[in-house]
């Protein structure tokens, strides 16, 4: 306890070291934030701290004894008042606060319920109504990390409830004041990934009157939903539905598109995020481009006349390989913006292709990467995702054997203006099958290690689009599909699955075992057991088409950490709350929209995208935003200058400057986010870190280990 | 008292981004775990200064956890890393006074790994129940 008393003491210190460094310069702090209030809680004053224990229903009163705790409470140092209520979060819960805080005089308030990444923000607001500083407030978890998770010990789960308050008792006896600062948001807003997601939200952007970069890392925007035929359930074809958008997209003048270019780096907080672009170099120059180099009525318009002469042939991507193109290239012929693309790695700089495009003077076989700097306010993230390599499965011989292809490879045979003019034919002598195999969850819900434990959640309904298809464009083909369960969850999607029963697929309820090839006829034989007639199966069938899970796409954990965005375990990008915040995250400003958040088909995509874009123009609508005042402050009796948190900064937010003939360390108060590197580490105890101070903390842990019962 | 069966009095210092929210992620699952560990949360483990670690030993905890992101992971770049680098040095200064660094433990629980967070729990409470009480409690009796 005695710690305590010297914690309490160390305060006004840096308090009076606030307001003395506050006074210079820095007017974006100035402007609003008079500092922290004059100090309340010096050690002399008496703390009067509230107490107000949660029911939460039966979450935290069914395991843990509330009366017991209540009455313990009462007898914790510096405790005024302990009450306890069914749910505090509702409003009368709420006024119970509000109410105690003028009736019995408290100076700081602690509720005792769920997390405080829930309801921190509800109380805080109930604290200010009562009249306190909103920070003066402390959360003890007692659901989250109490009831629930010690259903089957209530005393154990009593016991730590009584500590969590005391320790929560200690650190409210020591809150100070706080004032949130308050900045300006950028007009502007970053949309990274250009598929159907990222379009979306980058055309709400728009309409909305935000400028919008919107950054691709391919040479066109579309996305994965470009390189598909047709869409379930209403069979739409892909691109038709697509490509309205993409123009859309290039003509919108709220959007600067930035195709063939990457994120490098991000410094800022929401509002005001720097981010560095690199433009990689097309090797072809645009229209502008030309223009600024003085060709005049130069730059590349699409014609294709450079093509034919490039000697070096390789596979095209968007094709998934089954067609050639060459080093100067475009991938399709919707491609937006409609600009050619030089495949550095392969390009042997000819110089054929400069003369083919002859006075339009649009390639430069030297041009180099470029750097742009942007400023926005907020950022969406919607990168998509990679198909997972299902040649890791070897039991289905992808890759080994010819005639098994994967769904994406499915879809670009099926549709029109791919590689084979829409016709499905064997790869192994380019035949028509008599019979087609599907197999579904290839990859997905695989506990086995190999593959995804997720459901990949399109699958079943492509694969039954693809047997329509089948049945469609070639009546003498047999679909098969093996399944585990048909999962047609969506709108109309149950529906569809009935006709496509009706339309003559023939459905096997069974996971595939492995697959074989007939060397001699390259037909395949699919063994699975067929759980419904409980007996195994083998059905040689002349085409395999496997219904590969997706998987977060190769540059989502570079991109994810230059943005501080967590992900899951299975690596897709976490969002802030599952349920009530699918499009945050914890980074804010930050938001997702589409695939990279998990597995989503298209309409469940452009509706993140919907809200993401939303989510992301509100801080940008209102202007300013509120950051939370837990940044450093220098205690400069106590500071030697040594310069060891400037180098620990990861914001660059310190800095050590001269005054009264020495140095001392100085916060840029804007910069800091209050992660505490610098305040953990100084020698000198010379840095204050806002509302997770040393003197707070230590009496935290004085609190559980020095006090009470136990 | 005597007869009781003697509990741990363990303390963890989370961060609020990975751990705290691994440790809420077990909650909403209802991953069941012993109740013997009292968190202390802060922004991130890049706050904590070792003698927050010794300190508690100094008050008589019988076990201390510091749990945070993993690395590369860190909501503030490399604090996480920062943290750590303090804590091994905590481990070795325990080795060296002879308090046996089990008892200390740092870990690595991201924001989707309640089930993690319930197993180091339960796997902490187990090793410093084998351990027993703290020196440093039976000396300042």
């Amino acid at each position: 306890m005695a710690e305590k008393k010297k914690a309490g003491t160390k305060k006004p210190e840096a308090k009076k070291q606030e307001t003395k460094h506050e006074a210079p310069a820095k007017q974006e702090a100035k402007k609003q934030a008079p500092a922290p209030a004059p100090v309340t809680t010096g050690s002399k004053e008496k703390q009067r701290i509230g107490v107000f224990i949660c029911h939460c229903g039966t979450n935290i009163a069914g395991t843990i004894d509330i009366k017991d705790v209540e009455a313990y409470a009462k007898t914790i140092p510096n405790v005024a008042h302990a009450d306890n209520y069914q749910y505090i979060c509702s409003t009368p819960g709420q006024k119970k606060i509000t109410d105690a805080i003028k009736e019995h005089k408290l100076t700081g308030t602690v509720v005792a319920a769920c997390s405080p990444r829930l309801h921190e923000p509800t109380f805080r607001t109930a604290t200010k109504e009562g009249g306190l500083n909103p920070f003066r407030f402390e959360m003890a978890n007692i659901r989250e990390q109490g009831s629930w998770v010690h259903m089957h010990d209530p005393e154990g789960a009593t016991q730590k409830a009584k500590d969590t308050i005391r320790i929560a008792v200690a650190k409210a006896s020591l809150l100070q004041d706080l004032i949130p600062k308050t900045v300006p948001v950028e007009k502007a807003a970053l949309v990274v990934g250009a598929g159907v997601a990222g379009m979306q939200a980058a055309l709400d952007l728009a309409a909305a009157g935000i400028k919008t970069y919107l950054v691709e890392k391919s040479p066109s925007i579309g996305g994965r939903m470009s390189q598909l035929d047709k869409t379930f359930p209403t069979l739409d074809c892909s691109q038709c539905i697509l490509t309205p958008k993409m123009v859309d997209v290039g003509r919108s003048p709220n959007i600067e598109l930035m195709t063939y270019s990457d994120v490098e780096a991000v410094e800022g907080y929401i509002g005001n995020f720097d981010v560095t672009i690199r433009k990689k170099a097309h090797g072809v120059l645009t229209f502008a481009e030309a223009e600024a180099r003085g060709i005049s009525g130069g730059g590349c318009n699409g014609c294709g006349d450079c093509e034919p002469p490039c000697p070096v042939i390789k596979p095209n991507e968007f094709e998934m390989g089954m067609k050639p193109r060459k080093a100067i290239y475009i991938n399709f012929p919707q491609v937006v913006p409609l600009l050619y693309t030089i495949d550095w790695d392969s390009c042997i700089k000819c110089g054929l292709c400069v003369t083919a495009c002859g006075d339009k003077k649009a390639i430069d076989l030297e041009q180099k990467d470029e750097f742009v700097k942007i400023k926005v306010g907020t950022v969406i993230l919607a990168i998509g995702f990679d198909m997972f390599p299902i040649e890791k499965k070897a039991e289905w011989g992808y890759k080994k054997f010819e005639n098994v292809i994967n769904s994406l490879e499915f879809e670009r045979l099926i549709c029109a203006s791919g590689p084979t003019g829409g016709h499905i034919i064997r790869p192994s002598d380019g035949e028509t099958p008599k019979s087609v195999a599907f197999v579904l969850c290839a990859g997905s819900r695989d506990n086995t290690g190999v593959g995804k434990p997720y459901c990949s959640r399109f699958c079943c309904m492509y694969s039954l689009k693809h047997a329509h298809q089948i049945i469609e464009k070639m009546p003498d083909t047999i679909p098969y599909l093996f399944y585990m369960d048909m999962r047609s969850f969506g709108k109309m999607y149950e529906e569809f699955y009935y006709r496509i029963q009706d339309e003559g697929a023939k459905f096997i309820r069974g996971r595939v075992a492995n697959i074989l090839e007939d060397p001699a006829t390259k037909n395949l034989h699919v063994y699975a057991d067929d759980t419904l007639l409980n007996r195994p199966v083998d059905i040689e069938v002349d085409l395999v088409v496997l219904a590969a899970a997706v998987q977060p796409s190769w540059d989502t954990d570079r991109t994810r950490k230059l943005f501080g965005v967590s992900c899951s375990m299975d690596g897709w990008l976490l969002e802030a709350h599952p349920k009530l915040n699918p499009c945050g995250t914890t980074t804010a400003g930050v938001f997702l929209a589409g695939v990279c958040q998990g597995p989503k088909d298209i309409p469940d995509a452009v509706a993140s995208a919907e809200g993401a874009a939303s989510a992301a123009s509100i801080p940008i609508h209102k202007g300013e935003v509120e950051l939370d005042p837990y940044f450093a402050l220098c205690i400069e009796e106590k500071c030697a200058g040594c310069g060891m948190c400037v180098n620990l900064c990861p914001y660059t937010a310190l800095a050590l400057v001269e005054k009264e003939g020495r140095k001392v360390m100085e916060v840029t108060e804007a910069k800091c986010k209050g992660c505490g590197s610098c305040g953990g580490f100084c020698p000198g105890g010379a840095i204050w870190m806002n509302h997770f101070a040393t003197p707070q903390i230590v009496a935290q842990i004085d609190a559980f280990l020095l006090g009470g019962e136990q | 008292m005597a007869e009781e069966e003697w509990k741990p009095k363990i303390i963890a210092l989370l961060c609020t981004w990975c751990s705290y929210a691994g440790a809420d992620l077990a909650g909403g699952g209802r991953i069941q775990y012993p109740p013997d560990v009292r968190v202390v949360r802060v922004l991130c483990t890049g706050r904590l200064d070792q003698l927050f670690v010794l300190k508690a030993f100094a008050d008589g905890a019988d076990g201390v956890l510091v749990s945070g992101c993993h690395f590369g992971d860190c909501h503030y770049l490399e604090g996480n890393l920062k943290g750590a680098k303090r804590m091994f040095m905590v481990k070795r200064l325990m080795k060296s006074i002879g308090l046996d660094d089990r008892r200390f433990r740092m870990t690595f629980v991201s924001a989707s790994e309640g089930a993690k967070w319930a197993t180091v729990v339960t796997d902490v409470v187990k090793t410093i129940k084998e351990l027993g009480p703290s020196p440093i409690k039976e000396f300042s009796k």
